[in-house]
Parts: C-alpha cells; sequence; structure tokens
C-alpha cells in the first residue's frame, strides 16, 4: 500500500498510567484561605504567605488573556484542585530508602535514574511528584562544589535570605494572570544556585509529573548564577492519561550575573488529549531570564512535543552589555494539539546578541504558532539580533503560524528575520524511498533533519531522547 | 531534491543498509560504510568532504550528478537507467559523470542511458544505440548510428518509420 506523509503519526502515550499514593489534598476552589492552607502545610515563614496574599490580591484584578492563538473551552478556576501532595511526605524523605516505593516504580517507568545509580548518568534529579520534591539526589557532590540545588519549599527555609533577594526579580507578580496565579499557590519547585566562579560539576534535572486528577501544578523554577559560574539544566515532563483538562502554570526564572552562563533544556512531553483531543494538559508557562550582567549568556532549549496546549515564551532580558541571548526550539503538534509558543529577547545594554531558532512541526489537525518579539531598547547600542522561523507541515489540515514582532529604538542595530515553511512533499519522499528507503524512516529522517540545528544544543543524552521522541511522536502517520 | 539537515553519509548509509537487510545481509556499522565510502569516492575522485555535507543541499548542477554516481556506487545495482544525465553539466562535469560510469561498468551491469545528444557518448561508448519514437523503438544500431544522428538529425528516422 502506498504511504503518504499524512498517514504517519503518532502511538499511544505510552506515560499515561497512574499511581495510586494516597493524596494530601485540598478540596477544589481557590480564595484567601486556600492560599492560606498550602502556606500552613508548607510550614512557610510568614513572609511568604504575605507575597502569596498579595500576588492573590493581583490576580484576583486581572483577567484572563486571550490574545494567544489557541482555543479552549472557559477555565474554572474554583474546579481545580490546588495542593495535591503524596501522604506520607508530611515530614520529607531524608533519604530514597523512605520513598515510597510506587513513587519510585513510576520514576522507572518514566526511565528517570532516581537511585544512585543515576550518577552514572551524570544527572542530578530533583523529582517533582505534583506538588512536594520527593528526593534530591547528589547533594553531597554539588555540596561540595558549594552549588545549592534543592527543592523550593526548602530554599525558603534553608536560604530566605537569597529567595527573597530574587524571587519575583525576573518574572513580577503581577506580570501576568498565569504568573500571578502561580505566585499565589505554587506548591513547589527547584532551586539553584552557583556560586561566583563555580563551573557547576553535573547537569541539572528536574522531572516534572502531574499524578493527581484535576489538579493544577504550580511550580516555580529559580536558577541564580554568580559571577564566572556555569550551569547546565534540564527539564522533562510528562504526565498521565486523562480525560479531563488539566492546568499547567508554572514560573521560571533565571538570573545570571557578570561572564555567568546558564543553559536550560526543556524536553516536554505532557499528556497531548489523545487522537481525538479529549483532556490534555494546558501549559500556560512563564519562563524568562535576565542576563544581568555584562557578558553574560542565557540559552534556551526546548523540545515541545507534548500539551493539548503549549502557550509559552521563554525569554531573555539582555540587560549587561556584550550579553548574549539564545532561543532554540522544536514544538510538534499533532492530532488536536495548539502550541503558540516564541520567545522574546529584550536588548537593553550594548553590543548584546540575541539568536532565535525556531521550528515547527504540525500533522493531522495540529495548529503551529510562533510568536516573537524583538525589541532594541533606544541605549542598545550595536545590538544584534538574527531568527530563523521554520515550519514543516505533514499532511493537509494541520496549520503553522508565524508572527514575529520587531521593535527597534537604535539605529546601530542589526536584526535579521528569515522564516520559512515547506511540506514534507512527495518528491522527498519519493527521492527516498528511490534509493530504497521506506517511507516512515523516510519521513522520521526528514524531520530530524529539520530540526536538528536545535537538536545539536541539547546535551547528548537528551539529544537522543529528543529524536526518539520526536520519532514515536510521528509513527503510525505513514499508514 | 534536497533534504537538508540529513548529511550525505547518513542518507547513504541509510540505503545502503535498507537494501542490506532485504537482501538478507548483515547492516553496515558506521566505520565499515566510512571506510567502504571513501574507498568507492577516492575511485570516483571525489572529495570525502562531500559525506559530510546535507543531502543536495547548496550542490551545484554538477555535484548534484556526481552524487547520484556516488549513490549508485554505493546501491550497486544490476541495472542504471540513467534519464538525460548530461543536461546542464558542464563539460568538466560531464566528464567526470562519463568517468564515473565507466569505472562502474562491468559484464554484471547494465547501464541504460537516455540523452538527446551524442556529446555524452563520445566519453561513453555504448554497446547499443536505439531510437525511441512514440514509445516504440523503431531503429537500433551499434555506436555508429549515434554518430549519424548527430550529422542528420532524427526526421529520416521519422519518415523510414511511417512508411
Amino acid at each position: 500500500m502506498k504511504k503518504t506523509p499524512d498517514d504517519f503519526i503518532s502511538q499511544d502515550y505510552q506515560y499515561g498510567f497512574v499511581t495510586k499514593i494516597d493524596a494530601d489534598a485540598l478540596p477544589k476552589g481557590l480564595s484567601e484561605d486556600v492560599v492560606r492552607a498550602i502556606s500552613a502545610k508548607k510550614n512557610e515563614p510568614a513572609w511568604m504567605l504575605e507575597w502569596r496574599l498579595k500576588a492573590f490580591q493581583t490576580w484576583k484584578r486581572m483577567e484572563e488573556p486571550h490574545w494567544q492563538n489557541v482555543k479552549y473551552p472557559k477555565i474554572d478556576y474554583q474546579d481545580i484542585i490546588y495542593y495535591s501532595a503524596p501522604k506520607n511526605a508530611k515530614d520529607g524523605p531524608k533519604s530514597l530508602d523512605e520513598v515510597d516505593p510506587e513513587l519510585l516504580e513510576t520514576y522507572k517507568k518514566l526511565g528517570i535514574p532516581l537511585e544512585e545509580q543515576s550518577r552514572l548518568a551524570g544527572v542530578a534529579v530533583d523529582a517533582v511528584f505534583d506538588s512536594v520534591s520527593v528526593a534530591t539526589t547528589f547533594k553531597d557532590t554539588l555540596k561540595k562544589a558549594g552549588v545549592i540545588f534543592c527543592s523550593f519549599s526548602e530554599a525558603v527555609k534553608e536560604h530566605p535570605d537569597l529567595i527573597k533577594q530574587y524571587l519575583g526579580s525576573v518574572v513580577p507578580v503581577s506580570d501576568n494572570f498565569f504568573a500571578a496565579l502561580n505566585a499565589a499557590v505554587f506548591s513547589d519547585g527547584s532551586f539553584v544556585y552557583i556560586p561566583k566562579g563555580v563551573r557547576c560539576p553535573m547537569e541539572l534535572s528536574t522531572y516534572f509529573r502531574i499524578n493527581a486528577a484535576e489538579t493544577g501544578q504550580f511550580e516555580r523554577t529559580l536558577i541564580v548564577a554568580e559571577e564566572g559560574s556555569h550551569v547546565s539544566y534540564l527539564e522533562g515532563c510528562t504526565a498521565p492519561m486523562r480525560d479531563r483538562n488539566q492546568l499547567h502554570a508554572a514560573v521560571v526564572e533565571l538570573v545570571a550575573h557578570k561572564n555567568a552562563q546558564i543553559k536550560y533544556s526543556t524536553v516536554q512531553n505532557w499528556y497531548t488529549g489523545g487522537r481525538e483531543g479529549k483532556g490534555g494538559i494546558y501549559n500556560f508557562v512563564t519562563k524568562r531570564g535576565k542576563c544581568a550582567g555584562e557578558n553574560s549568556k542565557i540559552s534556551w532549549t526546548q523540545v515541545e512535543t507534548g500539551s493539548a496546549i503549549t502557550w509559552k515564551y521563554p525569554s531573555c532580558i539582555l540587560q549587561g552589555d556584550n550579553s548574549v541571548g539564545e532561543f532554540y526550539s522544536v514544538a510538534l503538534t499533532n492530532h488536536h494539539q495548539q502550541a503558540d509558543t516564541g520567545t522574546k529577547m529584550i536588548h537593553i545594554g550594548k553590543n548584546t546578541k540575541s539568536t532565535i531558532i525556531s521550528k515547527g512541526i504540525s500533522a493531522r489537525y495540529g495548529k503551529n504558532t510562533y510568536r516573537g518579539l524583538v525589541k532594541i531598547l533606544p541605549k542598545a547600542e550595536g545590538a544584534r539580533n538574527y531568527t530563523q522561523c521554520d515550519s514543516l507541515l505533514i499532511g493537509h489540515e494541520c496549520a503553522a503560524n508565524t508572527f514575529p514582532y520587531i521593535e527597534v529604538e537604535n539605529n546601530s542595530a542589526q536584526v535579521e528575520h528569515e522564516a520559512t515553511t515547506s511540506k514534507i512533499s512527495e518528491d522527498q519522499l519519493f527521492y527516498c524511498q528511490a534509493r530504497g528507503i521506506g517511507a516512515e524512516n523516510a519521513v522520521s529522517m526528514i524531520v530530524n533533519g529539520f530540526c536538528k540545528e536545535v537538536f545539536k544544543e541539547l546535551p547528548m543524552e537528551f539529544a537522543v531522547e529528543a529524536a526518539k521522541l520526536l520519532n514515536v511522536s510521528l509513527e503510525g502517520s505513514v499508514g | 531534491m534536497d533534504i537538508p539537515g540529513i548529511s550525505n553519509s547518513y542518507f547513504l548509509r541509510a540505503a545502503v543498509n535498507e537494501k542490506r537487510l532485504a537482501n538478507g545481509e548483515k547492516e553496515l556499522d558506521a566505520a565499515e560504510f566510512l571506510k567502504l565510502a571513501r574507498e568507492k569516492m577516492k575511485a570516483l575522485e571525489m572529495d570525502s568532504a562531500f559525506l559530510s555535507r546535507p543531502v543536495n543541499e547548496g550542490f551545484s548542477g554538477g555535484e548534484k550528478k556526481r552524487n547520484e554516481i556516488l549513490q549508485m556506487d554505493m546501491l550497486e545495482p544490476k541495472l542504471g537507467l540513467l534519464d538525460e544525465t548530461d543536461s546542464g553539466l558542464d563539460i568538466d562535469a560531464l566528464k567526470t559523470v562519463s568517468e564515473g560510469v565507466n569505472l562502474l561498468r562491468s559484464p554484471e551491469r547494465a547501464f541504460v542511458l537516455v540523452t538527446h545528444y551524442q556529446r555524452l557518448l563520445s566519453y561513453i561508448q555504448p554497446d547499443f544505440v536505439h531510437v525511441l519514437m512514440d514509445g516504440k523503438i523503431v531503429k537500433s544500431g551499434d555506436k555508429s548510428l549515434a554518430l549519424e544522428l548527430e550529422s542528420k538529425g532524427y526526421d529520416w528516422i521519422r519518415e523510414a518509420a511511417a512508411k
């Protein structure tokens, strides 16, 4: 039978299992009492509760934005559970032995090396299971280097000065509707602090997973790289299969001081809502990095294959002179998935440079939108930007859009924008098949080739995983 | 036809291995493949930098043709059909392509060259020449037929065929 690119799509979501664990959850709904209850459950100091309450007041005055190019039914914010934690976590596990074996089993299925053997993989994992950080590995190695890598709740208690100094410094509470919501109800997350001149001895990684039904996951990540330090951070995401939609509204803040470098990589494989587009994750995330010092560099790399709806713009504020911002993205929308993603590069300092490489792939009924802002402020003498947006279409029903916004207020700036839209053509397939390469292999080869510029930015193990994930997501589409 | 992001070596190895699998042979690993490819390219006087370039992306007309000769060499077909392989080639490229074909020529491998000009045939000596008209072979001969066509054109064959 002749296969066409249109047939080439998707096998079932293999991470759609549910872990049965007694959860300590708050009732549905959001009110000041809920915010207080979350804070109390986490034994937070008064200043943290104050911050949350202020955020909640701000959020109440804001309206849910609807300018993005995605469609979804109205979200009822009173119909969401804002806090859910595995029950035994009350005192927090002291070591891996205390962690619920079923939890460990879940992580095993996800292929996360949580046990000490993961040292071989060179990855330190801070695993977030619903709202509580379950176990953090490699604390000792990191401690020797002076690196702080812990759950957010722990950081609030152990390093309150750092948290007070940096929390909300890049993404202010009032930044947007979902950031404000997150600030009010965030339950946990990761905190990373790299001291002056330290090169983090291993890749740091957080694996997020939404388990409890009808639970929003609101985590925060804060990474601070002091002068001359380096860190590479990986984030991977999966969620079980449910036919109700779930909300994920996270906030990620990065701060890079003078000569510091932060590399933030995401491989996202949330549940997509299946072939009919029923259920799945709404991923409304605010990610932003500030290149505060001169010669600092922040690099975002993301591979998005999951979520029913993805809505996020990992951005860079290039404040320090000569600072560099990078954004490399592959976004795949298959079946009924929708994505409105891109980046913002705000050039403030002199000779700041930014690079944007965005690859969107749409298949079946997928809808993929690139939206990006390059802003050159008046004092950004000699600023440069290069943007490349490529879209690849597979089949006839899918859509790709590109909305680049460019605002230049300094004459010496150089801004380049290139965009292409292409289809996996019958000709390309024929060329491969004429040389004996099967249709499925050919499609995956063409798609991987299309994404190569982004994959090469990922850490080695992640690049392999990303390529595999892409193949799995496309499997069966030439039928 | 180009495939951005996929190197020639990756593409060729995939093709070679699919063929080997179909023939019940063992797949070549990267090292074995590279060794084989380099040998063949040396014989074809091709720069091995070719292998790391994306398939046909930014290739000149001549490079694309040369690439096809390499693909043919790697895939070792029993029968090669070269359809107007001389179109758009400058003299040097024409020479390279012809040398490639001559190199691959053997009693175990047949070639069918489709061309409008005699020029290609000064580099590749054909065993047979057939004239195809309206889907039928209307005249056959040896290489002298090609020379005759070059000087007299096709009209006389058309007339002869009409009779």
